[in-house]
């Protein structure tokens, strides 16, 4: 049972980041990443991590999703006509790639892992104390970061012909 | 545990990531690569944290998801100011500082 959910997952996964970077049209290659997310998300449900599913489903496919498609539509005119090629170098490319996973692959399959996890699953109120006691200084950094971003964000892409203020 | 199984299909996603950001023109098709190398990356973390049992694992996923998200906010304000300074969202047509 749980390896044919795994086989599914991992196909509906390997297809869509296939199509990610090779659809030509890049809302549908927006449109294949969420197939992604949502399969790497019954992956974290598959591994006992039902707070990271909820959270990949929410952020990912809830919010930055959301975004990366306005953006793609906000900037739909500059895209060119459809014929223009979408890629360069895709040989070349795809060597390194498959060279890398190559190497990646050589490095973790002979390794040797427990047949079965040691003990059971992380709960989630062991990851909710962990997080404001032992991980407290990344999870602020964390917060740091997201005021970073968000005024970094409104900074870059406000109109500077009307965001500044005559004076 | 089919852990050989998981770890080949992050490394997968991993690599295709990294094709992507090698033949991808459109800047938003770059954040998109990232996006699934960021998902390889989390996908593993969130293996190692159940065969281990770690929490840590688990925590530092959540925070690769956050810095997702940050990237993700970042990188398309940049698009859009690209698109409305340079009149461009092809990252080869952006070498002004080229030398």
């Amino acid at each position: 049972m749980m390896t044919l959910a795994l086989l599914l997952l991992s196909v509906m996964v390997l297809a869509g980041a296939v199509w990610v970077v090779t659809l030509r049209n890049l809302f549908r290659a927006a449109l294949s990443l969420g197939v992604v997310l949502l399969g790497v998300a019954g992956l974290f449900l598959l591994l006992e991590a039902e707070f990271l599913a909820f959270v990949q489903i929410l952020i990912y496919v809830g919010a930055i999703l959301t975004l990366v498609v306005f953006a793609i539509m906000l900037t739909a005119r500059l895209q060119g006509p459809p014929a223009a090629p979408a890629g360069r170098q895709p040989l070349p490319a795809a060597f390194a790639a498959l060279a890398l996973f190559a190497v990646l692959a050589g490095a973790t399959q002979p390794l040797l892992w427990p047949e079965a996890p040691s003990a059971g699953a992380v709960p989630l109120a062991t990851l909710g104390q962990q997080l404001v006691t032992r991980l407290v200084l990344p999870f602020e950094v964390i917060s740091l970061v997201f005021v970073a971003a968000i005024v970094g964000a409104i900074a870059i892409a406000s109109d500077p012909s009307r965001g500044a203020r005559p004076r | 545990m089919p852990v050989r199984l998981i770890l080949l299909l992050s490394h997968a996603l991993f690599a295709l990531g990294v094709y992507g950001i090698l033949t991808r023109r459109h800047a938003i098709g770059l954040l998109l690569s990232v996006e699934l190398i960021l998902n390889a990356a989390a996908l593993n973390f969130v293996l190692f944290s159940r065969v281990f049992s770690h929490v840590e694992a688990q925590a530092f996923a959540l925070f690769i998801i956050a810095l997702a998200a940050c990237e993700a906010v970042v990188g398309l304000a940049i698009v859009i100011g690209l698109a409305r300074r340079a009149q461009t969202v092809f990252a080869d047509q952006v070498d002004l500082l080229k030398g």
